[in-house]
């Protein structure tokens, strides 16, 4: 059992790591500031004679009555449902890893996940959201990453707080298809999922108060730097990158985030001896196979709202190319499974479908119908060897998130410049390359410094008992008797 | 008095319980149990890996009766849960110093 002191100075370092952030934001703002004074003049200049036109509504209610408002309501309420239908990701990555773990550290699981999405949406609204769109990326005049960028980054979220929901730039198709408000809860869940992804890697033997740092800073900080150079126009939209709705950005992002954290982690005692990969059995069957489709579900909200319309038949190809992409993700991880280890592995066949989701995600708007299950295909055949793999090289992965997300994230963004003509294969493959080793270095630098100031893994002793009793003194399923300790 | 332990095959149970329902035996203990004899386990696998499983799921029933029902009793366990394949079980007997009953404090044989 922690004390309550072991359990504060936890928190405390967490606060600190924040506010020494929070400290350093005035130094950086200013340097830059400095630097690029000249070209803030003339990026002013620009701004007034903008401000100077007529707003396009009088107020939110001559917009209302404006011929252009149900159009609008359409294209929100799908966005805003696609936000729900991500959000229910969250239920299905926490019974997924639940399910694919011992019950012993059920309730550790289940909490990192509810941790997750709380502590995600709150960063992302009080910092992310304005770092990962700053607005304007690049100030064409002078060639340089313009004022804005470093306003994003390094004002603390003021911005966000500032908009008035009266503010009819913000609120009316003068801002987009959709509010400002559906434009940060669709952003906002994509930003928590990305987060998600690591839990799944690094569960039953990492420390609690440890990964809740982690997945605090790597959500609200590195999250919107990567998401920006595409989504935030960034260098990488700028040549020509093509990535949906986030194979790279959001999977490949948490896919590699999650290696260097396991990498600094290390294996499941007992995982492998003498060289051997001794298994260490999921604990439901069932709720892994909920967790599944529940994300294919959100999936289609993944996908279907990155269309960032209710465009009928934007939407619809999307819908189908996502569904087809995992119906073959399943298919073929059935056949590449079974031939491979002589029986038909259930926990094989969900990963395929995850496998093939990930794959369609970066072209799902872009591929042809036969491409997609193509895609899905082969994502569902390289996410078994990839499994397979990572155990040879013994990177203990209990969920395989590393090779549904990671792995099959570079494949989905690669597949887009084979399938259709949306971009190169040497764009394609420097964005991803890219994200996935930004976050695999900035994953590898956060653990690495999480490990020295507070420990990155649990004793011998708490890992062998169980999370739940170590870090939560709390069972997960106390009426059932348990199958052994 | 006798404890009688018997490990029987799970499916087992309701055949044999109607067995020693027939003789007049209606008291019993059940426990899920694991176990092994002679009779190896299997292999299984697991995202890759194999493993063998080398416990098997038993069913264990706890019976006390007085001395002369003691063969009656195993005989019927036997005949019921007997399927001729390997690990059909195995049957105990033990000696008992005494039994309680705790509803009315009786003691010994009428206990049982």
């Amino acid at each position: 059992m922690k004390l309550w002191s072991q359990s504060m100075t936890g928190a405390l370092k967490m606060i600190g790591i924040f506010s020494l952030l929070a400290l350093l934001t005035p130094v950086f703002a200013q340097e830059a500031a400095d630097a690029v004074a000249a070209v803030a003049e003339a990026a002013t200049e620009v701004a007034e004679a903008a401000a100077e036109e007529a707003p396009a509504y009088a107020d939110y209610d001559a917009f209302a009555a404006s011929p252009g408002f149900a159009l609008f309501t359409v294209n929100n309420l799908w966005l805003l449902i696609s936000a729900a239908l991500v959000f229910i990701m969250h239920l299905g990555f926490s019974t997924v890893e639940s399910g694919l773990c011992q019950s012993k550290n059920t309730v550790n699981i289940l909490f990192k996940n509810v941790f997750i999405v709380c502590i995600g949406l709150l960063g992302y609204a009080f910092y992310g959201f304005n770092a990962m769109y700053p607005g304007v990326y690049f100030d064409a005049d002078a060639g340089t990453i313009s004022k804005e960028v470093w306003n994003g980054f390094f004002t603390m979220g003021s911005g966000w707080f500032a908009v008035d929901n009266n503010d009819v730039s913000m609120v009316t198709d003068a801002y987009n298809n959709y509010t400002w408000w559906t434009d940060f809860i669709f952003q906002g869940m994509f930003a928590a999922t990305a987060a998600t992804i690591v839990s799944g890697a690094v569960a039953e033997r990492i420390k609690l108060g440890s990964f809740m740092v982690y997945a605090a800073l790597l959500v609200t900080f590195i999250y919107p730097i990567t998401g920006s150079w595409q989504w935030g126009t960034g260098w990488l939209a700028s040549k020509g990158f093509y990535d949906f709705a986030g194979s790279s950005l959001v999977h490949g992002f948490g896919g590699f985030a999650a290696l260097a954290a396991v990498i600094v982690l290390g294996p499941r005692l007992g995982k492998y001896k003498d060289g051997k990969i001794i298994p260490i059995l999921g604990h439901s069957m069932p709720l892994a196979t909920i967790g599944v489709f529940l994300l294919w579900l959100g999936w289609f909200g993944f996908n279907g709202g990155s269309v960032l319309s209710a465009d009928p038949r934007g939407v619809s190809y999307v819908f189908v190319t996502t569904a087809l992409a995992a119906a073959a993700g399943g298919l073929f991880s059935i056949c590449t499974s079974w031939m491979l280890l002589k029986k038909p592995d259930l926990s094989m066949a969900l990963n395929g479908i995850l496998a093939g989701l990930v794959g369609i995600t970066a072209g799902a708007d872009s591929i042809s119908m036969h491409g997609s299950i193509i895609v899905g295909a082969i994502a569902g055949i390289i996410v078994v060897f990839s499994i397979i793999f990572f155990d040879k090289v013994k990177i203990d992965d209990p969920v395989g998130a590393i090779s549904v997300h990671g792995v099959c994230g570079i494949w989905g963004t690669l597949a887009v410049a084979l399938f259709s003509d949306a971009a190169t294969f040497g764009t394609q493959l420097l964005g991803t390359a890219s994200v996935c080793a930004f976050a695999f270095v900035a994953s590898l630098i956060l653990s690495l410094i999480i490990k020295a100031i507070m420990g990155w893994r649990v004793s011998a002793e708490e890992e062998t008992e169980g999370l739940d009793a170590g870090e939560h003194g709390a069972e997960a399923y106390p009426d059932f008797t348990a199958a052994h300790k | 008095m006798k404890l009688i332990i018997a490990i029987i095959k799970p499916f087992k149970l309701e055949e044999v319980k109607e067995a020693l329902a027939e003789i007049g035996i209606e008291g019993m203990t059940v426990t899920e149990v694991k176990g092994f004899g002679r009779q190896k386990g299997h292999t299984e696998i697991y995202r890759g890996s194999e493993y063998t499983v080398d416990f098997l799921p038993k069913v264990k029933l706890e019976i006390v009766v007085p001395d002369d029902s003691v063969v009656k009793t195993t005989d019927a366990i036997v005949k019921a849960a007997k399927t001729g394949k390997i690990g059909d079980g195995k049957v105990f007997v033990l000696p008992i110093d005494e039994a309680i009953r705790i509803r009315t404090d009786e003691r010994g044989e009428s206990a049982v």
